[in-house]
């Protein structure tokens, strides 16, 4: 090395500005935020079931609001982002060699669409 | 062969004289077919002498031109004029000290490169007049895109943690580590893991991802580092609740 090298700084919060693929990878990760917040969502749900039916009432009501609403599809945007953008990258984290040959990228991705489903359908027979 | 003028802004740094780089820019007559490397060899022949790069092959093989083209990691042999406007800026690579130019100091991803000791470790010896060790098609292609790699670092100029952090073992080494891991011939992992599985290892990756976009030789160092976390976890998970379970 010289002795003299020059270091470039980089900015520890604004590297991320003006490379489209640094802010698709930092929309991934802000949007577990969304799921963050439905977790506390769930936990207020367990809280008011405990509380009695008034009290469950009072959180469905709560729901019901244009706020609760709003919340609700603001979380689903975030939700579904997160996971379509996490979903896309299965087949870098968990490649499967069937005899010679890899099992294409689309296959694995969409067992995960495949299994995101069912989970949903368990979910929604079990509410309905 | 049509011809088009150039203008080349080339960040320039002289460490004898210079307190911080400077931009200068350069005209040059460009042919369609040039490739930006063509460019810079046309101003050390015919404008600036003194401008300093590195390259070898002209052929996306050695490796020695990566620089930052208009931001962007890339081989200047690989960067055709054709796809850019008449403004072409070209940077040292990012992430890493300038010496001189376009010239960077490569010693640190060397030193990465050398302690995962990317070569291969015999899962017993074995002597020359017992024949080779063989392999099938299968097993050889379980690791074959990454023997692929040149050594060019543009994912360590394209990953953001390793400019963050610059203790990080970084794309090119662990996808390395990781091709003789996965080797059927290979019984190094053990050595390796001790240097990719640690915290300055595959765990300062947080899957950006754009190691894997850059790479002109289209080597997947970014699912290379997601598993190894995944088999190192599974390491984990057996010494702590199956430890009488054999590695």
């Amino acid at each position: 090395m010289s002795s003299r090298p020059y270091i470039r700084e980089i900015s520890k919060t604004g590297w991320f500005y003006g490379q489209p693929r640094y802010l698709r990878y930092m929309a991934r990760e802000v949007t577990c935020i969304f799921i963050f917040a439905y977790t506390f969502l769930l936990i207020w749900a367990l809280r008011a079931l405990a509380n009695g039916p008034e009290a469950y009432q009072a959180f469905l009501d709560a729901l019901n609001s244009p706020l609760g609403i709003l919340f609700n599809l603001a979380v689903l945007v975030g939700v579904v982002y997160h996971s379509i953008s996490w979903f896309s990258l299965t087949p870098q984290a968990m490649p499967l060699q069937r005899g010679e040959e890899f099992v294409p990228g689309n296959i694995i991705i969409g067992a995960h669409y495949g299994g995101w489903a069912v989970v949903s359908l368990i979910v929604l027979f079990l509410g309905v | 062969m049509s011809e088009r003028q150039i203008q080349l802004e080339v960040l320039r740094y002289n460490p004898e004289t210079d307190r911080e780089p400077r931009l200068q820019t350069y005209s040059v007559p460009c042919l369609n077919e040039w490739v930006v490397l063509d460019a810079l060899n046309y101003v050390k022949d015919n404008l600036d002498t003194t401008l300093s790069y590195r390259w070898s092959c002209h052929m996306a093989v050695c490796g020695s031109c990566g620089m930052m083209i208009n931001g962007e990691p890339k081989l200047a042999c690989k960067a055709f004029i054709r796809e850019y406007a008449d403004q072409i800026r070209v940077e040292p690579l990012a992430n890493f000290p300038i010496e001189r130019d376009l010239v960077t100091s490569v010693e640190d991803f060397i030193a990465k490169l050398a302690s995962v000791k990317p070569y291969l470790i015999p899962k017993e010896d074995k002597s020359i007049s017992a024949g080779e060790f063989k392999q099938t098609p299968a097993e050889l292609k379980k690791y074959k895109q990454y023997t692929l790699c040149i050594n060019c670092m543009l994912c360590y100029a394209a990953c953001p943690q390793y400019g963050l952090v610059p203790e990080f073992l970084g794309p090119a080494a662990i996808a390395l580590a990781h091709r003789y891991n996965q080797d059927s011939r290979d019984g190094g992992r053990d050595q390796r893991q001790e240097v990719i599985a640690s915290h300055e290892g595959v765990w300062e990756c947080s899957f950006v991802g754009a190691c894997s976009e850059v790479c002109p030789k289209h080597v997947d160092p970014a699912g290379a580092l997601q598993q190894v976390k995944i088999a190192s976890t599974i390491d984990w998970y057996k010494e702590h609740l199956m430890p009488w379970v054999k590695k």
